[in-house]
């Protein structure tokens, strides 16, 4: 009962603190809207108009249909013409283009003999007859670009003869569930919530008990008859609502600006972000039993947000990295929030569908509260 | 006052603190009696604030033992927070929360509920001039405001004994006085208080006093009994070159210490010397005609002879 009741006082406490803070009443709103309309419009990893130059060795009518073709692909933008492979090089070198197209003087034979045109294949075959109708140099430092010029590389070439684009026949069948259109902010948009949890919860929560320490209410605190556990408690509880309002405005907005879908499971869709939400306060208080001062703190946020943020599935697929780095993001509640949001949001997927990632976040929850009234002294030495 | 066991609410024995090999607090005995102001008088950093940081149990003594209220610290420690107030040396209370804000808070804490916290907090809130205050932040305060507030706080619970670390070091001197006659209110109403200080002034108000230095206890009694048994006498000399008699008075052997007060110098001439007076006219530096009188002795007299060194 007293123990209830010293919860609460705790609670009314930082409800007071925090509706006094402006500054950070502020950052709850503004940092998930402006950083989701900031990465739902920025992120994108369909390429597209990269700055391209051309060095036109043949200057015929077909050479100039040839890069006509290519530009209407949208994949690149012709910014500069130049007459030498070398200036076309020393243009990469300063990062005016990426690429260079470069179409050899013989242009009209190589499309002749080409496949691509699909005029049928050419009587005489060898080797020597059907070569590349033009190259590409590309600046391959950024593996994203390459790849979207290296799928130039076998461009149908017949409409410069007014003929239908050959439909040949594919190996395999591709049938894209949960994102047809294969929009980047349908999956970016979960995600966020995931990422600007992580920063806002841990930041609130690793700055929690220094700031009693910097501002010497710490000395009071530990001299009243306060439990560790209440204290942490009384805590965390008004960032949970803070966390879900943050939570709302994502979703809402990703969906009113994104189109990003709720999926159904809306019960299943809180209860889990309630429990991330728990989990990142947890740590959020030991990484504030282990900090001397606020700067600390943000440091220690920092620390773990980066993985967070490059690990956690977020930006790049878990699946593509080495397998130690796959149990460093394993123990981040970020990666487990990951699969379980676009889980609910994307998938439809429920709770008992992703049960691991569910067990593993309130372990952590439970864990972490236990260490940090543990690490919490109510000792001066 | 009679010792009976139920009478004494802090005893501790061979109390030692080291930080890092370094001894805070070095040896130190005390019998505190109930229903008195005891105060440790010292420098900075004479292991005063350690050494009721262990009678809390907010320190760990490395030796020793204490018993406070009868319990035992630091195991008992959580018990007896219910039972004992404190304040600390600088303010540490919510700036950004009311002054009702922080007395709810505190009471809560302390366990109050209900009828008997809104009670307590009224009570307070009267005592210590506060109702009109009550929706100030604390923050916004004064130094005597938010030292009124501190010891509205930690009087809420109605504690049997109550902590005060270098409680006026931040209020002018207007509230000193007016915190002492409240401090000697809650004596009344039969509270033990416990009391750090390095003002001469404050230390005398004290029923008790131990005088602490390096964190050792030099001596402790009632500041009277103090000051009449100190093994010095104190002579005035009033003379035009004060600062050239002084250079000289310290050089020599009877002299523990002398200090300038305006046109007046203060010297403290060793117990074994018994004709202080002639002692001091013997000296060449002094005019025949200089005016030399035996005086009362102060409880900044006790401090320097008790400290040894003749700090000036």
């Amino acid at each position: 009962m007293r123990s209830l009741s010293r919860i609460a006082a705790i609670l009314l406490k930082e409800f007071n603190q925090l509706r006094r803070d402006r500054m950070t009443f502020g950052m709850v709103i503004m940092i998930p809207l402006i950083q989701l309309i900031l990465f739902g419009y920025a992120i994108n990893t369909n390429v597209r108009d990269i700055p391209v130059a051309v060095v036109d060795l043949s200057q015929t009518g077909i050479s100039r249909v040839l890069t006509q073709m290519v530009e209407a692909t949208r994949v690149v933008k012709v910014t500069e013409h130049h007459s030498s492979v070398e200036a076309a090089e020393a243009a990469i070198k300063s990062a005016r283009v990426r690429a260079a197209f470069i179409i050899p003087n013989d242009v009209a034979q190589r499309i002749a003999r080409s496949p691509a045109t699909g005029l049928g294949t050419p009587a005489s075959t060898d080797e020597e007859t059907s070569r590349p109708v033009a190259q590409w140099i590309v600046d391959g430092s950024d593996t994203m670009i390459a790849s979207s010029i290296k799928a130039l590389r076998s461009m149908p070439l017949s409409e410069l003869f007014r003929e239908a684009p050959n439909r040949s026949t594919p190996t395999f069948e591709v049938a894209l569930f949960f994102n047809p259109e294969q929009r980047t902010a349908i999956n970016i948009v979960p995600g966020l919530v995931g990422i600007i949890l992580t920063m806002t919860m841990i930041m609130f929560t690793s700055a929690a008990i220094v700031r009693e320490r910097e501002r010497g209410n710490m000395e009071m605190l530990i001299n009243t008859p306060v439990k560790p556990l209440e204290l942490m408690i009384g805590k965390i509880i008004p960032y949970i609502f803070i966390g879900l309002i943050q939570t709302v405005i994502i979703l809402g907005l990703g969906h009113l600006l994104f189109n990003v879908p709720f999926g159904d499971k809306t019960v299943d869709l809180f209860a889990g972000t309630l429990l991330f939400i728990g989990a990142s306060l947890s740590l959020g208080l030991v990484l504030s039993t282990i900090a001397q001062t606020q700067l600390q703190a943000t440091q220690m946020t920092v620390f773990v947000l980066m993985p967070s943020i490059l690990l956690s599935g977020f930006m790049f697929p878990y699946e593509g990295m080495p397998v130690i780095a796959q149990y460093i993001a394993e123990v981040l509640p970020a990666t487990h929030f990951m699969r379980m949001i676009r889980g609910f949001v994307l998938r439809d997927a429920g709770l008992l569908d992703l049960h691991r990632d569910v067990l593993w976040m309130a372990g952590f929850f439970v864990i972490g509260m236990i260490v940090a009234a543990l690490r919490f002294k109510k000792r001066l030495d | 006052m009679s010792a009976a066991l139920s009478d004494i609410v802090v005893r501790a024995e061979g109390l030692v603190k080291s930080f890092k090999g370094f001894r805070a607090v070095d040896g130190l005995d005390l019998t505190i009696e109930r229903g008195m102001i005891y105060g440790f008088l010292g420098p900075n950093g004479c292991g005063k604030t350690t050494a009721m940081r262990m009678l809390t149990g907010l320190l760990t003594p490395t030796e020793g033992t204490v018993e406070v209220l009868g319990l035992s610290v630091p195991k008992d420690a959580e018990t007896l927070k219910y039972k004992i107030g404190y304040m600390t040396q600088s303010f540490s209370l919510y700036g950004d929360l009311t002054v009702r804000e922080n007395l709810d808070f505190m009471a809560t804490i302390y366990g109050l509920s209900g009828k008997r916290r809104k009670s307590r907090i009224g009570e307070v809130m009267e005592r210590y001039e506060l109702t009109d205050l009550a929706n100030r932040f604390a923050g916004k305060m004064s130094g005597g405001q938010r030292q009124r507030l501190a010891l509205a706080t930690a009087v809420l619970h109605e504690p049997q004994l109550l902590f005060l670390d270098e409680p006026t070091s931040a209020v002018d001197p207007e509230s000193r006085r007016h915190f002492w006659e409240q401090l000697f209110d809650l004596v009344e109403a039969g509270t033990s208080i416990v009391v750090t200080t390095h003002f001469m002034d404050e230390a005398e108000r004290c029923h008790k006093i131990a005088i602490m230095e390096a964190g050792k206890k030099r001596a402790d009694g009632r500041p009277k009994d103090l000051m009449n048994g100190m093994g010095a006498n104190v002579i005035e000399i009033e003379a035009p070159n004060l600062r050239a008699i002084r250079h000289d008075l310290l050089g020599s052997d009877g002299i523990l210490a002398a200090a300038q007060l305006g046109a007046r110098l203060r010297v403290l001439v060793k117990q074994e010397i018994a004709d202080p007076e002639a002692f001091l006219r013997a000296n060449p530096a002094l005019h025949p005609a200089t005016v030399i009188e035996k005086v009362r002795p102060s409880l900044e007299d006790v401090f320097v002879t008790t400290t040894g060194e003749g700090r000036q």
